[in-house]
């Protein structure tokens, strides 16, 4: 009969997918020990269910293929014996089943993935989602940043999130579970990487027209490279090293950029967008939408709509040689 | 026979005496005069009537939806891809979503309800026929309010709108306060029509018909009328007070002043959760009728059945807070609930293994009603299995909002409540009709949709599982998706193309379609007693139930009569031919 061939297929198929396939982001690529516990009990769970799914179709396959048959394999014919098979593997070993995954849930798994006590971890950071972008502060410096966090490998860091304006959610998939920044209510999640590396994530909680480009980023560095990462982003912006950049600073603080942005050791203090004193150092810009590079950060000041669509970043009314200049500033902060 | 005569018989008549006169006669006299043709479907109070304007509504409905479903698959076919912008996605994450949970599944098992619940109990109609129409009207014009706003803004809050994003600071255009509208008018419908069905089964079974003798799929549509009467008002009130959040300056759910957006999540899931067994069970009543007709055997375990029904509805209302796992929650908390989801597994399990044993040693008459019915349990497997996995509170920290959750909640939505929807159309159109449905259109239908409904959806899972979070419009091409999100889209064509084979079946069938006689499939309950399509009075005389499958009873003391032996019936009526 197709029906089972087809299903049977197509579910392997899936599995094979599934274990090839783990892209970036992949629950299944763990790169941190709350992660591994997850996906151990993931890998046990689908066992458990491989076998449950196959028994009941096994006796599904049977009833439609072979319905002289008489009695259960094994079991035989009683109605006796079929009862107590039925309770058996219908009420007694579900429950039996369900209640280790509940210990194994409860007791292991939850160990290793609870939030820690803030003063247990070695650095917090506190992660702000807004519509559609996340701010990354580091608190004891005044290092401010947005989308890109850096973290130093092999350390635990205590995640502190919440939400400026409507619920999102913070998740890097390969460092740990997922958990909702709510306006107004902390949450704490604990991030680790065991190998340097770029760890990607997503927003995890639908938040509005552009839930599908707020993503985030953790750069695991080695402790000296944070270190040196840290203290640069803790400085003020470095002086604008040439007459156009300084034109282009200008051309900053006089039209509306500085009401939203933010660029320290200038007069900008505006908190709505991402804090820019430190710009080239990001690899990305509009929350991972698009490279951070001169063509495309002079095609987002002048048109942010059409690079990201939705975005609260209005347009600037700038002629060529502002922007020019401009761009020149935002490249030098460095 | 004179109607005085059969009024004085109604009730008093048993089998027996019944088989004298050998088969059912009916006439319709001393009715009062309707208006003719399409008035008479704007006018009708007819349970059997309201029941069809149902299903068309709601299958209307479903196309609309399934359009919707077909255009969001078309953008996600590929990575980067630019059909369409992120607002219009938005809006179809929402339109779908909503049409197909408020305007087609709950609604199109009030449509089968509605036209069978009296028929099996042996009724003549529902206890408040007046009431049924206001039922029915209230969920068109919650359907028509909703659909009103593609010509402003569609709502963009998705099916879910879950606060602040659906307060007018984030959304202030009229399509959240549509989306509310439409909870309203169909939470109104639904309510009146759950009193209605709840009074019509209490009250109007025919005689001999105890609560333990009344049909599985009658029974499911009970136990779903009690869960519709204590969720709905849940969300009834949450959209009330998200309402006045909107526009009278309340801030139930606004951070900023006070509220609170968790509050509008736990009255949200409150009605959420129950609602998803809502649109369950009576598609697990309706397999509950089909797999043993077709098995040619009686229900194993009917009381089993039952009781697990009763249980799933009530842990239905205890497990809410498994959609909020990723919220700052105590773990004592998630260890409740993760528990309480659990024991949902345990009377489900119990249907599934029913339901094998009733398919088990059967002498089975493969027909289409069959195939959509003995797809259920293994495509609900997965569903409910997927759904254990969730309940997993650290597993579900992970998999939580991403494709890992669409793959289950459509194994469970579309595997199990629309493959048993379907397997009630192919049943039950012959009993509405008068003819039946075609067997070869009816199996390649049922091929089509239920390879290309695992094509679409298994994949998901492993979408979900590489971090694709759900209703994202757009998403890059090194993500690693793209392979997952192609075969979906292509198995989702497939998937359209299998249900416009039913509909054609339908179109075709209701012209060209084989006579069906009363009892085309021979059947166990009391609507196959009646004529094909039933009369306005459904029954002239009501027999006296003395089991829970009546129409055996009765073919059994008729072949008697006529002097073969019993065992005869249990003929199987078609050859083993698949």
């Amino acid at each position: 009969m197709p029906l089972w061939r087809a299903a049977w297929l197509s579910f392997t198929l899936v599995g094979t997918l599934a274990l090839s396939g783990c892209g970036q982001q992949s629950t299944l690529d763990p790169h941190s020990e709350p992660a591994r516990q997850i996906e151990t009990l993931w890998w046990v769970m689908l066992v458990g269910s491989v076998i449950a799914f196959g028994g009941a179709c096994y006796l599904l396959v049977i009833a439609w293929r072979r319905p002289e048959r008489t009695g259960l394999p094994v079991v035989g014919d009683s109605p006796r014996a079929i009862e107590a098979t039925v309770a058996v593997f219908g009420i007694a070993i579900p429950v039996v089943a369900l209640i280790a995954l509940f210990v194994y849930s409860n007791v292991s798994v939850i160990q290793a993935t609870e939030p820690p006590a803030p003063e247990e971890t070695a650095m917090t950071i506190e992660v702000t989602g807004s519509q559609w972008w996340w701010q990354v502060r580091y608190p004891g410096t005044p290092a401010i940043t947005a989308n890109e966090i850096h973290i130093p490998v092999n350390t635990r860091v205590n995640i502190v999130t919440e939400a400026e304006d409507v619920i999102h959610s913070f998740w890097i998939p390969q460092l740990n579970r997922k958990v909702d920044s709510l306006p107004g209510k902390p949450n704490r999640v604990e991030i680790f990487a065991d190998e340097p590396g770029r760890y990607l994530g997503s927003c995890a909680e639908f938040c509005g027209v552009q839930h599908a480009q707020m993503d985030v980023a953790v750069y695991a560095d080695t402790p000296e490279r944070f270190r040196a990462w840290l203290d640069n982003q803790a400085r003020p912006r470095p002086t604008p090293p040439t007459p156009l950049a300084r034109k282009g600073e200008q051309v900053f603080l006089s039209k509306q950029c500085a009401s939203c942005h933010t660029i320290r050791g200038t007069s900008a203090r505006g908190e709505v967008g991402p804090d820019l004193t430190h710009l080239k150092s990001r690899e990305t810009l509009g929350a991972l939408t698009i490279p951070n590079r001169k063509g495309y950060l002079a095609g987002w000041v002048i048109d942010p709509q059409t690079m990201k669509e939705g975005t609260k970043m209005p347009a600037l009314d700038i002629t060529g040689p502002e922007l020019q200049a401009l761009v020149e500033y935002l490249e030098r902060l460095r | 026979m004179t109607t005085a005569e059969y009024r004085a018989q109604e009730g008093t008549v048993d089998p027996g005496r019944l088989a004298e006169r050998a088969r059912p006669q009916i006439v319709e006299r001393g009715l009062p005069r309707r208006p003719g043709g399409w008035l008479q479907w704007l006018t009708t109070t007819d349970h059997k009537k309201i029941g069809i304007l149902y299903l068309v509504a709601t299958f209307m409905f479903f196309v609309v939806g399934g359009v919707e479903a077909l255009m969001m698959r078309l953008q996600l076919g590929a990575a980067q891809n630019t059909i369409m912008d992120g607002t219009t996605y938005n809006g179809l994450v929402s339109l779908h979503g909503t049409t197909m949970i408020f305007l087609f599944v709950v609604p199109v098992l009030a449509g089968f309800g509605n036209y069978l619940v009296p028929l099996m109990i042996g009724a003549r109609d529902m206890a408040f026929p007046r009431l049924n129409a206001l039922s029915f009207w209230l969920f068109v014009f919650g359907g028509i309010v909703f659909y009103m706003s593609l010509f402003f803004t569609p709502p963009e809050a998705g099916w879910t709108s879950y606060t602040p994003l659906s307060d007018d600071a984030f959304l202030p255009s009229g399509g959240v306060d549509a989306w509310i509208f439409l909870v309203h008018l169909t939470g109104l419908s639904s309510l009146l029509g759950a009193i209605n069905f709840v009074a019509t089964i209490h009250n109007m079974r025919a005689k001999g018909m105890g609560l333990g003798r009344i049909p599985l799929f009658v029974w499911t549509i009970l136990v779903y009328s009690y869960l519709l009467i204590i969720a709905l008002p849940s969300i009834a009130a949450a959209a009330t007070m998200l309402l006045t959040d909107r526009h009278f300056g309340t801030a139930f759910f606004d951070p900023t002043a006070g509220g609170d957006p968790l509050l509008w999540q736990h009255l949200f899931w409150f009605f959420g959760h129950p609602e998803v067994y809502i649109m369950i069970l009576p598609a697990f009543g309706i397999i509950s009728e089909v797999l043993p007709v077709f098995a040619r055997k009686p229900i194993f375990g009917y009381k089993a059945i039952a009781g697990a029904t009763a249980a799933i509805a009530f842990y239905a209302l205890l497990v809410w807070a498994h959609h909020m796992f990723t919220t700052p929650t105590a773990t004592v908390v998630l260890a409740f609930f993760m528990l309480s989801s659990f024991v949902v597994a345990i009377p489900t399990g119990i249907k599934i293994f029913n339901w094998l044993a009733t398919l088990w040693r059967g002498t089975i008459v493969f027909r289409t009603p069959l195939y959509f019915a003995a797809a259920l349990p293994a495509l609900f497997v997965i569903g409910g299995i997927s759904g254990v996995q969730l309940a997993v509170f650290p597993v579900d920290w992970q998999l939580h909002d991403t494709y890992f959750v669409v793959a289950h909640l459509h194994y469970v939505l579309f595997g199990g409540s629309v493959f048993g929807i379907f397997a009630g159309l192919y049943y039950w159109f012959p009993k509405m009709t008068g003819r039946l449905l075609s067997e070869g259109i009816g199996k390649l239908s049922f091929w089509v949709m239920f390879v290309g409904f695992n094509l679409t959806f298994l994949v998901q899972h492993s979408a979900g599982l590489s971090g694709m979070p759900r209703r994202i419009y757009w998403y890059p091409e090194d993500a690693g998706w793209e392979a997952f999100n192609l075969i979906s889209t292509i198995g989702s064509f497939m998937l359209g193309i299998g249900v416009m084979i039913t509909l054609v079946n339908v179109g075709l069938s209701l012209r060209k379609g084989k006579r069906a006689g009363n009892d085309p499939w021979k059947g166990n309950t009391l609507e196959w007693f009646t004529q094909s399509p039933p009369p306005e009075n459904n029954f002239d005389v009501i027999p006296r139930v003395r089991s829970v499958e009546p129409m055996k009873d009765i073919r059994r003391e008729i072949l008697e009569r006529e002097g073969r032996p019993a065992g005869s019936v249990a003929q199987p009526m078609a050859s083993r031919a698949s």
